[in-house]
């Protein structure tokens, strides 16, 4: 049955043992640099444990590399559509016949796509914490972690079973928590690695009941069974999954909801997204590889994984939409009021996750109406690149100047020249200013939204014309606006190293835009063929150079005129500022209510009236013994009479009475 | 002169069976006591001997049953009087009212 | 492979532990000892294994049978299935971990390592016999050594938290007897033997009387709510080997029972009472979890969080599904290695700093690294991270669980599903608490693991990881066994 290592090569293909083992050192060299560097590392590899785990990740992306040529060129397509394979596979756990965890590689056009996003975000992040990180005392730990999340990243994209996917969910969220209290003696960077987790795992609940559901109805936890059963209208399965119902709601759409919170758990979207700002206090490379590039879009993976599933329920897809579009237009509202850098950043983030998902809400199953899947995945792609730069040039700026806050910088673009350009760049990007990589994804997320649904259209553009806007106050705020005065800083940009993922990145994000993208991703995984109105993108690239301006007239030169704009908004502007007092609300959720409105009367109920009845049945006894020891007085002709009268009493009782 | 029977031999040992009993019942001191024991213990005796000779007259187990009674008898006032000549080293006394150190 | 190896082999080292004159002779007989236990159980694992490859089908493999009391028909009747091989790994695990922490134990050592022994003696007992008198017999065995140990050696209010747990347990085994003779008189048969017993019908109503008896009874070892409240004090006033041998040991001693006396000797009165053990082990659940979330002690958190996670052996008991069973018990082997781990890493923490309150440490990941990374992957186990092994048994058991489509299985099942936020919670609360944050001055010149600790600890994580990676030699291992009592429940 499951003798270990026995390895099924299954597929459609006859891969060869060849590329089947290199899928698998894909996630496996990573986990070798966790196991090496965290067992071994403090002592024998304390200096050269960047090198070797930058080298691990390079053979890792290489591989990748490798195998997202051969599947989108060579073996992938079968009669013009890319095919779901899965070289490898073994079951790992067996619930009941037909459900079982199974470990396996699943390639199709999203998890190749997502193997090279990853192994390449991370191999940049490697080598940019070379420098970055050097003279931490933990430094090999540092490494070992990263492998660690890169495994399970890896992992996670490229599940062949939910149950799968969910196991690495969980060791990505670990992995995240480590490294978020990387800095272990920081009071807040505790905090909020616990906080990460904590919310996380909430939602997670979730996706762990949609799970049970869909394994309960679908019979299977295999993706490409899961989806085949519950996507035919025909089968046994989709009706009794359709037709039973709670609460008025089918369990189809249940399931797919709760799955969605724990998609919305970990790429942060309203209302679970509090825990990502916060997670900032991680080093900077972490933030950009982890909560931003990565981690953070696994929810939308996650839809995307099990698209054809939500296609099937309307009620999922509108959640998705609207989830979706909330958490963007909330995110850059707060983005535009943050003074951290990275916090500003995190919102961002947030947002243009948010633009994912409802692009992925508001699309459709296959051929034109598939547009908002296609842009969706091709928004990840872009955004991983330059939030990744972006992230990291914060890092650089950070490293420079000690501060995370913008009114310790200005002026800087004549120290940091490189980090400078790298950062414009990124901004241009994700302000969707052609012909950078952004403009592309986003318009044809705006395009999808178009077809689909006016009123997310309309606050998608204005979100977006939100996104310029505060992007370039950051850029403005830190390379122009006042003049820097040199503390005598010793170091500079940091080197070859420090630079050279920046200028990787940045070209990415300066030409990623022109991958024909439809061509190789899509809903139904035919060719999607990129439609390109020139007429369209008048809106939201003007309005993308409105927000510019904007930012460039207030924050360009040292004036008051963002003070009299936010005065001017007041109570609108502190809303924002305070993060619309989500926090706050978690904190009275937690600290009031599980705390001590349940916590505090379970323990005090243990302790009191379960632990009293334990008590109180010993009590008992010695009250009753107390009360008969008077008996045993000592004084034998006390004895002696109850001795007697006990041989009477017998006596009368079988004389008279039991005869 | 009317032959005594049974009755009267009965009678005889019940009334020295309850003098026994009183005894134990009201005296303080432990060698009283322990002589009121030996006045229930012969009661019984005198109980089996009566009926052997009575009752049936050609067998021997109550004669029997005596004689294990008074070895037992003799045997208990052994190890009684030990215990009681123990205690009066220890207490310097044999009344039994002070002798309550085994309770509870 | 003679199963009486496994009494004999405590037995010899007992013996020998008496006549040994110093304390390190003491210890050293000991540890060689359970290695040989050790060794024995891995030895009997393979045999079990390759005994199955073979074809070897029947319900128990290795039996024995020595007449013993025939005119009560009580035989010395021996033999294992699957269940019983994975609680005997565990108890091996957990023994030589146990007897590697105590390293340190100065007062009457030769007592203290005898008692431990003892203690493994009965588990070893408990889990090969296949009478229940000498099943009834080694679970006292296993009794009376805790009382002793947390009376002598153990800490706080220790002889309040001896008596209780010895009355409660004591309390139980009572209620066990009084069941087992039920199921004597109750049956046509007259007969202690458990195969035997399997294969007559038992009257229904002798099930009804007889069900509660024994599950309550065993379910006290296993801290069924509401009679877990000697877990607590009794962990927390324990020595640490005790604490391990109890959390890790004894307490599957009664999940077991629930398991293989009760619920499969008496399927109508399991079914007559599934439903208050689902709503009593969710209680045990959430309830164990929220109370844990407000404790300070390190040992206290461990202890609630044992009821919280034995809570889930008892509600795969519950279920009634193949799945759910053989998730209880792998529930019962990953939280018996655990929460050995756990108390071992307590204890070392409070050898050190004298302290067990969390918070008053602070930032321990610089001077004891291997210790609080310990601390991390026990942790981690505990709020179920894939790969540990609590992920493995949880899953399982909600797997189970959720194959009854009734909405009271699917409320209890989601109850349950939510401990692993709560867990999550007090979990990271310890260890943010304990080894991250600030640190206090006070431990700047603390030691990290000795050798004895550092190898207790490394073989109880190989146990949990082995596990956490490759769940499918347990499942395999526990899956037919569960199968049979499946199919008895069943009625076929």
């Amino acid at each position: 049955m499951n003798e270990f290592l026995q390895i099924q090569l299954l597929g459609i293909f006859s891969l060869g043992m060849d590329l089947g083992w290199a899928l698998v050192m894909i996630p496996l060299l990573p986990l070798l640099g966790f196991l090496l560097l965290g067992l071994f590392g403090k002592k024998f590899l304390k200096q050269s444990a960047g090198i070797f785990a930058t080298l691990l990740l390079a053979a890792s992306a290489f591989l990748s590399l490798h195998t997202a040529y051969g599947y989108f060129f060579k073996y992938g397509k079968l009669e013009g559509v890319y095919q779901k394979i899965i070289p490898i596979q073994f079951t790992w756990l067996q619930f009941s016949p037909g459900v079982s965890i199974d470990l396996g590689i699943l390639l199709d056009p999203i998890s190749v796509m997502m193997l090279v996003v990853v192994t390449f975000i991370s191999l940049m992040v490697h080598m940019y914490s070379l420098a970055y990180m050097k003279g931490e005392e933990r430094f090999p730990t540092y490494y070992s972690f990263l492998g660690l999340f890169t495994f399970s990243m890896l992992g996670l994209v490229m599940s062949s079973n939910i149950f799968q996917l969910y196991i690495f969910w969980e060791l990505v969220g670990v992995s995240s928590f480590l490294l978020i209290g990387y800095y272990y003696d920081r009071p807040s960077a505790v905090a909020a690695c616990k906080k990460a987790f904590i919310i996380t795992r909430f939602a997670d609940l979730g996706f762990l009941i949609g799970i049970l559901i869909l394994s309960f109805y679908g019979g299977t936890l295999d993706f490409n069974t899961l989806i085949e059963k519950l996507t035919s209208t025909e089968s046994t399965e989709f009706k009794t999954i359709a037709s039973a119902s709670f609460m008025g709601i089918s369990a189809l759409t249940w399931a797919l909801v709760l799955v969605f919170i724990g998609g919305a758990g970990k790429s942060a979207l309203f209302p679970l997204h509090v825990w990502l700002p916060d997670a900032m206090e991680g080093p900077s490379p972490v933030s950009a590889l982890i909560h931003a590039a990565t981690m953070v879009v696994a929810g939308v993976f996650l839809v995307a994984r099990l698209f054809p599933v939500f296609s099937m329920s309307e009620v999922a897809l509108t959640v998705v939409s609207i989830i979706g579009i909330i958490s963007a237009l909330f995110a850059a509202l707060i983005a535009c009021t943050q003074t951290d850098i990275k916090r500003v950043l995190a919102y961002s983030t947030m947002s243009q996750i948010g633009f994912m998902m409802f692009s992925l809400g508001v699309s459709g199953q296959g051929g034109e109406s598939g547009l908002g899947f296609t842009a969706a995945m091709f928004h990840l792609f872009t955004h991983a690149l330059f939030k990744a730069l972006l992230f990291l040039g914060a890092g650089s700026v950070i490293h420079f100047i000690h501060s995370n806050e913008m009114k310790d910088m200005g002026g800087l673009r004549k120290y940091l020249p490189i980090t400078h350009i790298t950062f414009l760049i990124a901004c241009l990007a994700i302000s969707g200013v052609p012909p950078f990589a952004g403009f592309f994804s986003k318009e044809e997320i705006l395009l999808a939204a178009y077809h689909h649904n006016a009123t997310i259209y309309w606050i998608a553009l204005a979100t977006s014309g939100l996104t310029s806007f505060y992007m370039f106050r950051l850029y403005f705020s830190i390379f122009w606006n006042k003049e820097h005065i040199a503390h005598g800083e010793a170091h500079g940009e940091g080197g070859l190293v420090m630079m050279l993922p920046l200028i990787v990145l940045s070209v990415g994000a300066a030409v990623a835009g022109f991958i024909p993208f439809g061509e190789y991703v899509s809903a139904d995984g035919k060719v999607l063929e990129s439609v390109f109105h020139l007429q369209f993108s008048i809106a939201p690239v003007a309005l993308g150079l409105v927000g510019i301006f904007t930012a460039m007239w207030m924050y360009k030169k040292q004036n008051n005129r963002p003070d009299s704009i936010a005065h001017s908004m007041n109570s609108f502007y502190k809303l924002a500022y305070h993060k619309f007092y989500v926090d706050e609300l978690y904190l009275f959720v937690t600290k009031k209510i599980l705390f001590n409105l349940i916590g505090r009367p379970a323990a005090w109920f243990d302790k009191n009236v379960v632990n009293g009845l334990v008590n109180g049945t010993g009590n008992f006894t010695l009250f009753i013994s107390e009360k008969a020891k008077g008996f045993q007085s000592g004084k034998v002709q006390q004895y002696a009479i109850y001795f007697l009268a006990g041989v009477i009493g017998l006596a009368v009782l079988f004389i008279y009475i039991w005869k | 002169m009317m032959e005594p029977g049974l009755y009267h031999v009965l009678f005889i040992s019940t009334a020295l069976f309850f003098i026994g009993v009183f005894g134990f019942l009201t005296r303080r001191n432990l060698i009283t006591m322990l002589m009121s024991i030996e006045l229930v213990l012969n009661s019984v005796n005198i109980n089996f001997i009566a009926f052997n000779k009575y009752v049936w007259p050609n067998k021997l187990d109550g004669l029997f049953f005596s004689i294990f009674v008074i070895a037992i008898a003799a045997a208990e006032a052994a190890v009684a009087i030990a215990i009681i000549i123990n205690l009066y080293r220890s207490h310097q006394s044999i009344d039994v009212e002070n002798a309550e150190d085994l309770k509870f | 492979m003679n199963l009486t190896l496994l009494i004999l082999l405590p037995l010899l080292t007992a013996v020998v532990i008496l006549l040994m004159r110093s304390g390190v002779q003491v210890k050293w007989s000991a540890l060689i000892g359970a290695s040989a236990q050790f060794i024995l159980a891995l030895i009997l694992f393979f045999a079990f294994r390759k005994e199955r490859a073979l074809g070897n089908e029947a319900q128990m493999l290795f039996e024995l049978q020595y007449k013993w009391f025939p005119s009560w028909h009580i035989s010395f009747h021996l033999g294992v299935d699957g269940i019983s091989v994975a609680m005997i790994l565990l108890t091996a695990f957990v023994v030589i971990a146990g007897v590697l922490v105590s390293w340190n134990v100065e007062k009457m050592t030769k007592e203290f390592y005898l008692l431990l022994i003892l203690l493994s003696l009965g588990a070893y007992g408990f889990f090969i016999s296949l009478d229940l008198f000498i099943l009834f017999f080694f679970l006292e065995i296993a009794v009376i050594p805790k009382y002793l140990l947390i009376g002598i050696w153990g800490s706080g209010k220790k002889e309040y938290a001896a008596n209780k747990l010895a009355l409660m347990l004591m309390g139980g085994s009572a209620l066990v007897l009084v069941g087992l003779l039920g199921l004597y008189f109750g049956g046509s048969e007259n007969t202690f033997d458990l195969l035997l017993l399997s294969k007559i019908q038992i009257p229904v109503i002798v099930q009804k009387i007889c069900f509660p008896l024994l599950f309550v009874g065993f379910g006290v070892f296993t801290a069924l709510f509401p009679f877990h409240t000697w877990v607590p004090d009794g962990h927390s006033s324990a020595p640490t080997a005790g604490s391990m041998f109890l959390a890790g040991i004894s307490m599957k001693l009664g999940g077991y029972g629930c398991l293989r006396v009760a619920t499969y000797l008496m399927p109508e009165g399991a079914k007559e009472y599934a439903n208050l053990i689902i709503v009593l082990s969710a209680i045990a659940i959430l309830y164990g979890a929220f109370a844990t979330m407000m404790q300070k002690d390190l040992k206290y958190i461990n202890a609630y969080s044992s009821v919280s996670h034995c809570g889930f052996v008892l509600l795969g008991v519950g279920m009634l599904t193949k799945t759910a069973i053989a998730g209880a018990v792998m529930q019962m082997v990953s939280h018996g290695l655990m929460t050995a781990l756990f108390f071992a890493v307590i204890g070392m923490i409070y050898e050190r700093t004298h302290t067990r309150e969390v918070n008053e440490m602070g930032g321990l990941i610089k001077v004891m690294p291997f210790i609080t990374t310990v601390l991390f992957i026990v942790g981690l186990c505990s709020l179920g991270l894939p790969g540990l092994s609590g992920f493995v048994a949880e899953m399982t058991v909600f797997m189970g669980s959720w194959q009854n489509p009734d909405p009271f299985h699917r409320v209890a099942t989601i109850a349950a599903c939510m401990s692993i936020v709560v867990t999550a919670v007090y979990i990271l609360r310890a260890i943010g608490q304990t080894a991250m944050g600030p640190m206090n001055e006070r431990y700047l010149s603390l030691q990290d693991a000795r050798w004895n600790e550092k190898l207790a600890a490394i073989i109880l994580i190989v146990g949990i990881i082995a596990i956490g990676i490759a769940p499918f030699w347990l499942n395999d291992l526990v899956t037919p066994a569960a199968d049979i009592i499946m199919q008895k429940i069943a009625g076929k």
